[in-house]
């Protein structure tokens, strides 16, 4: 006895138990907003797993939420692949945003193919994320991807329309986009209780 | 030195089995002037049904009313002992295809590498087994003593005590002389070469030609025998024939997994890679249609080729039937396999992303997957590219949107709050695609942020070009 061991420490070190669970695992990859990283019990996306965004019409602000991500990723060397983006990548804005263009591919696919396509680099583990922009996507479809990127331990996020927010979803996550006023909303986490309050991501 | 002998002994007719998808129906090969058609080989079942080679076609299908036929060709036997040669590259520096329908492989050397002889004969026996080449092996310390044990044994090995023992057993007609010596050897009473040998060396040198001796010492291992070396090609054709019309793309992936399987052998006993090849198939008054097959990377996987080539045939519409099929590889770079982290993270199954590429290309097409890449210049839609490498680009001067439209579009809000601009991009007079154009950044009724132009100094109805998100 004597030595005087700062309680935080001890804590973090999990050698003292709480009686409540309260095993925050380390958030791997956080979103890069301090405010919306809070609210979600990984302190960021959900690894392995399918991370699903509810949106409007493209322009709504998907890149300024997912930025940050790509351009770590794609720093680290990791691959990011966007599967039937609705518009083509402008290069001088996500080199600005931090993203190594070199690290991003583009699969220009249509209809049932994109998922497919999806499918296949979530399943070889050879990326760091996929993004998919999906025409048609049911609760198989998306419960393929779920089992894809927990297989190839990938990042995988899917971009719908904001109706689909109705529809029970196999995403471990789901972030849904209100339109009026412009903020996310976390409709479904796994690992926690989806918070009640909203975040606002500026544009 | 020790020689190993393989012999193949029916070689034109595994060759013409190993493409049909059906072994069992009786099948004959035939050759001879049109008045007088024999049958030059055939199959285990044609000979259950009483065909023997050498029988006329008339008295065949006397005997048997149905059975498969195939012409007989001599250069096809030369095109297989050469293929058969390449595989056996891979197991030894020195192959030599001196004698018919044979192979000799010096495997001294090899034994160290492929391990102890048993387990060496059952990986070449797989692996014939495999390719659908009936065979003979026997390893002997002398080419020529192989080649004649072959004849009488199989599976056999010998050393150079045992060599004298099996050689005095074997009979003057299997001893692999000449016809007239062995007759001349036989009327004298010689059955066995034992005979022949303990009889003087002068008096032989007397009585016979002297390739009677030069053929004993050769057998004995006392004089060497010079062997051509084989070289092996720089590149790979193979053709499978069909004698039907082949009318889906279906029923071309057996021959085609035969093809490859064939290509994958040729490439391991290169110790190289395919980039590229070409199937080309043959249609009946039309030109062959072609269909190139493109790797990112050298690849010898016979799955993973068959995989990619399978792709590729199953998008397309056959012209026309298909009559033959060839398999054409010339561009055969170094293979380096790929290296996986010892440490690595990633799950067991992973691929790498070169074959997920290849993947993708397969089944979507070429265009499919696309790079990505910033361009040092000012007109937006020439500031991007789909290659691999583009400049470090400046820092763009205004804002710039993450989408961008590959076709303007007209502004669907008729009073929309400018928040910036205008940005004039001009820029493009030097190659005939001249850029005057005034941008803004506005923000429309639903709260998307928009990068709209008008023709410069013309204010008029906005074009949308990109989207801020």
């Amino acid at each position: 006895m004597g030595a005087v061991v700062a309680l935080d420490r001890l804590l973090e070190t999990r050698r003292v138990w709480r009686g409540r669970q309260q095993s925050e695992p380390v958030a791997e990859q956080p979103t890069g907003h301090a405010a919306l990283d809070a609210l979600l019990p990984a302190g960021g996306w959900q690894l392995a797993a399918l991370n699903e965004i509810l949106l409007g019409q493209p322009g709504s602000g998907e890149l300024q939420l997912l930025w940050p991500l790509l351009a770590r990723l794609t720093q680290a060397g990791e691959r990011v692949v966007l599967v039937g983006a609705p518009a083509i990548p402008f290069a001088p804005a996500w080199q600005a945003a931090g993203v190594v263009l070199a690290q991003v591919t583009l699969l220009q696919v249509r209809g049932a193919e994109r998922l497919w396509a999806a499918e296949q680099c979530l399943r070889s583990g050879s990326c760091g994320a996929v993004l998919c922009w999906p025409e048609q996507a049911d609760d198989r479809a998306l419960r393929r991807l779920q089992v894809a990127a927990d297989n190839g331990q990938t990042l995988a996020f899917v971009l719908r329309d904001r109706r689909a927010a109705d529809n029970p979803s196999p995403a471990a996550l789901r972030l849904l986009q209100e339109r009026q006023p412009r903020q996310w909303r976390v409709l479904k986490c796994r690992g926690g209780v989806a918070p009640a309050r909203p975040v606002c991501i500026s544009l | 030195m020790r020689w190993l002998c393989i012999l193949f002994p029916q070689l034109a007719l595994d060759a013409v089995l190993r493409s049909r998808d059906d072994p069992t129906v009786p099948l004959a090969l035939l050759s001879g002037p049109p008045q007088r058609r024999v049958l030059q080989a055939v199959n285990e079942s044609a000979r259950a049904q009483g065909l023997r080679s050498g029988q006329s076609l008339t008295q065949a299908r006397t005997l048997l009313e149905y059975f498969d036929t195939v012409e007989h060709d001599p250069a096809q036997i030369e095109h297989w002992q050469q293929f058969l040669a390449s595989w056996a590259y891979g197991f030894s520096g020195h192959v030599s295809l001196d004698f018919p329908r044979t192979l000799l492989l010096e495997v001294a050397s090899s034994l160290r590498l492929f391990g102890p002889w048993p387990e060496l004969e059952q990986r070449l026996r797989a692996e014939l087994q495999a390719l659908g080449f009936q065979h003979r092996l026997v390893l002997a310390p002398n080419p020529l003593a192989a080649r004649v044990l072959t004849n009488v044994a199989d599976g056999l090995a010998v050393d150079e005590q045992a060599l004298q023992t099996e050689l005095q057993r074997l009979p003057v007609a299997r001893s692999g002389l000449p016809g007239e010596l062995v007759e001349s050897l036989q009327r004298m009473g010689l059955r066995r070469l034992q005979q022949v040998l303990e009889l003087p060396r002068d008096g032989l040198a007397k009585r016979f030609p002297p390739q009677l001796l030069a053929h004993l010492d050769q057998l004995q291992g006392h004089h060497p025998l010079a062997l051509s070396c084989y070289q092996p090609p720089d590149r790979f054709r193979q053709r499978i024939e069909f004698n039907f019309d082949v009318e889906s793309t279906t029923s071309l992936l057996f021959p085609l997994r035969r093809l490859i399987g064939d290509l994958a052998t040729f490439l391991a006993g290169r110790d190289c890679g395919v980039q590229r090849f070409v199937l080309l198939l043959e249609h009946r008054r039309q030109p062959a249609s072609e269909l190139p097959v493109g790797l990112l990377g050298a690849e010898r996987d016979p799955e993973r080729l068959f995989e990619l080539a399978r792709g590729r045939l199953e998008r397309i519409e056959l012209a026309a039937p298909v009559q033959a099929l060839t398999l054409l590889a010339e561009d055969l770079p170094r293979f380096v396999p790929a290296a996986a982290e010892l440490f690595s993270n990633r799950p067991q199954q992973s691929q790498s992303w070169l074959q997920v590429c290849e993947r993708l290309r397969s089944r979507l097409g070429d265009k499919v997957v696309q790079p990505l890449a910033a361009v040092d210049e000012h007109r937006p839609e020439r500031s991007w590219l789909a290659q691999e490498r583009g400049d470090a680009a400046a820092r763009p001067p205004g804002p710039r949107p993450g989408w961008l439209l590959a076709e303007p579009e007209l502004l669907n809000d008729l009073f929309p709050r400018v928040l910036a601009g205008p940005e004039r991009i001009e820029s493009g007079w030097w190659d005939g695609e001249d850029v005057r154009r005034d941008y803004y950044l506005i923000e429309t009724r639903d709260g998307r942020r928009a990068w709209a132009f008008h023709a410069a100094g013309r204010p008029g109805p906005l074009w949308v070009h990109g989207w801020f998100a």
